[in-house]
């Protein structure tokens, strides 16, 4: 019956006409990690007995018939949500054997509706990485192409779900680390806007910028999964409570699209691009206005400062908040230290990586007396600025369209030793991060038999309305609907 | 007379006393079981985040409003990132600019007795750290997170203090502050209350401040005194010698009474303050402060000043009334009550509550008796129903919880009330039964009285005589 292919709402129907049982679609899809994973490594720890007795509880809530659309239906977890009594990794040695003793607020509201957690996925170490190879439990392939990455930080949960080895995933979303592994393995990703997925559990990288938010198939599925993800917590003193909490009705027709217009900033689809993902994304943009949307080319300046504002920022954030990991509480610790600062300083340097300890170094200079000011406050100002870039161009349009990279996924290893090639790979992702705004990336189109993604990009909580314009597009195109032939079997 | 002249700078830490800590629901009890009341938050625990106890914020603007300082519209927290294992996430979150507090001072006496502004810089939060113990028989260090996360305010004076006498009464009168204000408990033993001192010396006249060092964490009044003084001499000394101060943090030891170096300028940490991510600016609102600003008590300044002029109460009478806002009101309650003098009821005060509770530890915030309640056993002891002893008993009664107030003015008015129509008709008796002592005292021999009271007394134990003579003699005048 093909399941794998299956959205969650045909998941769903299945289940509640009973002819599923959340225990049979929680051994399929464990069923399918076991034959496939050892060629893409996207999961970190399988959840196979707790995933077990979540299905069996989920079978109970819908023949009480006190089940919501997402009952029952498997999700695969990113490896910095923490999960009560199941390892939670951050793909790092230094957290190899950390079982937290809570679940983060993501993780229980889903549990809390009956979704099964069937396994943490593999990522970049602390979400530090732009292609999943800094992760200690080795690099994630793409599905599409087993010798490329398939993006990162939310590599593992991309991988995943493009090989339909999970229904749906989470992921967080730093500088790009939900849409741009989204790109690159052809899935729909949502980046919330900032303040709307509580990052309480969550373990911090960058904590001004981090958001969690769903990878699917398709906005559709995106949408339910954020659906329960947000909300106000009080955990979480950046959770936003202004936001409306309702669900999202992806109810957008064609004949509203003339009341919408989209930008294209004139300097993301400059010569820069790939030429061939610009065709791509022309193509596009020429459905959207085929199906009645007015698109007007915008600028939206000062783009080249965002990378170097970014890494100052993020690695200065990351600094302080990796300083917990000393070897004293949780977490590794080196072995028979002979004074304090040979446990702190051995405990650091075998814990952690090359990618983790560069940005840290970065972080800590950038922050470091006399340095501050040139580095940190300066790149705050530039953070100030590119919002108000954002916030002057959403008066003229309602949203933007903006390429989510740069290239399609590259090889494994092409990148790992140009760390500036690396870098750029976010240049079209963070901007949105350093505003807090909302994005989300679609696939439309393959260049080179590699998928291609397309990001729009909203004004603050407008993820509603760029999920609704998504799902217009995904009934009009079938991008969102291919399957790597490897994995596109039972 | 020395050429030399002492600057003193001093930066206070006192624990607000708030039933949870700063960023996290746990206790801020003392004393309990180590790390019992350190939650994952405390622990630093991956994925915890500070949420900012709204308590803290009312504290610190009742004690900016207090020394009529400027309170911030605006206010950030910042990281202060430093290594130590009783600081659990490797930085402290604190202040650095915008802080809650900026500007205003507070009045000492210098030693001319005369008053002296002290200006202070500011006042900020921050959370305290937990705490090591170091123990040498099992070659270990401990590690004790219960007072991780504990709200701190950190009060920084400027660089005007000129002698370690001048930096007690600064601290005393902080001090009082605080706990007058109940937004600490000041504790100095159990480290509610702890002081940094900068201290530098200069030639008289010289306009620049000499290199300082900082005397770390000193919690009581007489350890500063004595750090201060030990830190002077040794730098005017160092001076007079040539040699140079080198700047750097010392601890005092008690035990041997002198300072000694922690660690140098160079060694000392680049703490990489930035904006703490993970909490928004706290913004202050006028209505809230103006609200607080209602709130807030007289204070001990102003309310000596009073005691003085209207019942001229003794300076001792007075630190006793202004030990706590509690003590305070209970006074002034009792003043307004009460028909007997107030000189009078300050004293009864302070020889039965105030003698009970500083004995035994109590508080009188626990509520045991009000002021209404105190003046009526004051009126049963003016009546002479009860005496001064029983006013004591009476107050350990109410204290062991046995008695209620009603019950007890009841049972004393009764019991001595119905003793006294006893005693009348005692002596009575013993008069009309005693004839030829009665003519004895008629003609003019007084001292029979003397013979009265023993009868009297022998049937009536416990009475007191003067009543007893005074009755007797108003008696045989009688007859």
């Amino acid at each position: 019956m093909d399941i794998y292919k299956k959205s969650i709402i045909e998941l769903s129907r299945l289940l509640q006409k009973k002819e599923l049982s959340s225990l049979e679609l929680t051994k399929y899809f464990l069923d399918r990690i076991r034959s496939f994973d050892s060629k893409l490594n996207s999961f970190i720890s399988i959840n196979e007995e707790a995933s077990i007795e979540q299905a069996k509880l989920a079978d109970k809530l819908i023949s009480n018939n006190s089940e919501s659309l997402l009952t029952g239906i498997p999700v695969a977890h990113k490896d910095l949500f923490s999960t009560k009594g199941i390892l939670t990794t951050c793909a790092s040695k230094m957290l190899e054997n950390y079982y937290p003793p809570f679940d983060a607020t993501v993780v229980s509201k889903l549990a809390k509706v009956g979704m099964v957690n069937i396994g943490k996925t593999n990522m970049d170490e602390f979400a530090m990485g732009s292609s999943n190879e800094t992760s200690y439990f080795g690099p994630v392939k793409n599905p599409w192409d087993l010798e490329t990455v398939p993006g990162g930080s939310s590599g593992g949960s991309a991988s995943a779900v493009a090989a339909r080895l999970s229904p749906v995933a989470t992921g967080t979303d730093t500088g790009g680390s939900i849409r741009q592994p989204a790109s690159f393995c052809g899935l729909t990703g949502l980046k919330p806007t900032y303040g709307t997925v509580s990052r309480y559990g969550m373990i911090a990288y960058a904590s001004s910028l981090d958001q969690g938010g769903p990878i699917g198939q398709s906005a559709e599925d995106c949408a339910l999964l954020f659906d329960e993800m947000k909300g106000y917590d009080n955990n979480d003193p950046t959770s936003n409570s202004k936001f409306k909490n309702e669900k999202i009705k992806l109810d957008l027709k064609k004949q509203d699209a003339k009341n919408i217009t989209i930008g294209i900033p004139k300097e993301y689809f400059s010569s820069k691009l790939d030429v061939k993902i610009l065709d791509v994304l022309n193509e596009a943009i020429e459905i959207f206005k085929k199906m009645g949307f007015n698109i007007k080319e915008v600028s939206l300046p000062d783009h080249e400062y965002t990378i170097p504002a970014y890494y100052i920022l993020a690695s200065a954030e990351a600094s302080s908040n990796l300083s917990r990991y000393d070897g004293i509480k949780f977490g590794h610790r080196c072995d028979k230290p002979k004074s304090l600062e040979d446990l702190y300083l051995r405990t650091r340097k075998e814990g952690f990586g090359k990618e983790v300890k560069k940005r840290i170094m970065i972080g800590s200079y950038a922050l470091s007396s006399g340095y501050y000011d040139e580095y940190y406050m300066r790149a705050l100002k530039i953070r100030r600025i590119i919002r108000d870039n954002f916030m002057s161009t959403f008066e003229n349009v309602d949203f933007l369209f903006a390429p989510t990279c740069p290239s399609t996924a590259f090889k494994i290893g092409e990148k790992s030793s140009d760390a500036v090639a690396m870098y750029l790979s976010d240049i079209y992702t963070t901007p949105v991060n350093l505003a807090g705004l909302p994005a989300v990336s679609i696939p439309v189109g393959f260049s080179n038999n590699m998928p291609v993604g397309m990001q729009i990009i909203g004004n603050d909580f407008s993820e509603g309305n760029i999920l609704r314009i998504s799902h217009l597009f995904q009934q009009e195109t079938n991008w969102h609907k291919q399957t790597p032939k490897e994995f596109d079997c039972e | 007379m020395s050429k030399w002249e002492s600057v003193i700078g001093l930066e206070i830490h006192v624990q607000l006393l708030t039933k949870s800590k700063i960023f996290s629901s746990s206790s801020t009890m003392y004393g309990k079981d180590p790390n019992k009341q350190a939650s994952y938050v405390d622990l630093g625990m991956p994925g915890t985040l500070p949420v900012l106890n709204k308590e803290v914020i009312k504290k610190a603007v009742q004690f900016g409003l207090a020394i009529n300082a400027e309170i911030a519209s605006k206010s950030i927290f910042a990281r202060k990132n430093y290594f130590y294992p009783d600081l659990p996430k490797n930085y402290q979150i604190s202040q650095l600019d915008l802080p809650i507090v900026e500007g205003g001072y507070i009045e000492i006496k210098d030693s001319n007795n005369a008053n002296k502004k002290i200006n202070i810089t500011r006042a900020h939060l921050e959370e305290d750290a937990g705490k090591s113990i170091h123990s040498n028989e099992q070659n270990c260090t401990f590690i004790d997170l219960n007072r991780a996360g504990t709200p701190l305010l950190e009060i920084v004076s400027e660089p005007e203090i000129s002698n370690a006498n001048e930096a007690v009464s600064y601290m005393k009168k902080i001090h009082s502050i605080v706990t007058y204000l109940d937004i600490s408990d000041g504790n100095m033993q159990e480290g509610s209350f702890r002081c940094d001192a900068n201290v530098s010396v200069r030639k008289i006249g010289d306009k620049k401040l000499g290199t300082r060092t900082e005397l770390k964490n000193i919690n009581s009044f007489k350890f500063v005194e004595k750090a201060i003084n030990y830190e002077i001499k040794r730098q005017i000394d160092l001076l007079e010698d040539g040699k140079t101060i080198v700047q750097e943090t010392r601890l005092y030891d008690e035990n041997k009474d002198v300072t000694r170096s922690m660690r140098s300028k160079e060694e000392a940490n680049d703490y990489r303050y930035f904006p703490d991510p993970d909490l928004l600016p706290i913004e202050i609102d006028k209505k809230f402060i103006e609200e607080v600003k209602e709130s807030l008590p007289v204070l001990p300044d102003i309310k000596n000043e009073f005691y003085k002029s209207n019942y001229n109460f003794s300076d001792d009478q007075i630190s006793i009334i202004l030990g706590n806002s509690y003590t305070t009101n209970f006074i002034d309650q009792a003043l307004s009550y009460s028909k007997i003098e107030p000189q009078k009821v300050v004293n009864y005060f302070i020889s039965s509550i105030y003698a009970k509770l500083n004995k035994e530890k109590l508080k009188l915030s626990e509520g045991k008796i009000n002021a209404k309640e105190f003046c009526e056993i004051l009126d049963l002891i003016e009546n002479k129903n009860i005496t001064r002893k029983d006013l004591k008993n009476i107050i350990d009664d109410i204290w062991s919880g046995n008695y209620d107030m009603q019950n007890i003015v009841e049972k004393y008015s009764s019991e001595n009330s119905s003793s006294e129509t006893n005693v009348d008709d005692l002596i009575k008796n013993i008069i009309l039964n005693n004839e030829k002592q009665v003519q004895q005292y008629k003609s003019g021999k007084t001292k029979i009285i003397g013979f009265f009271v023993g009868q009297v007394l022998k049937e009536a134990k416990g009475s007191d005589p003067s009543i007893i003579k005074d009755k007797i003699i108003n008696f045989l005048d009688s007859i």
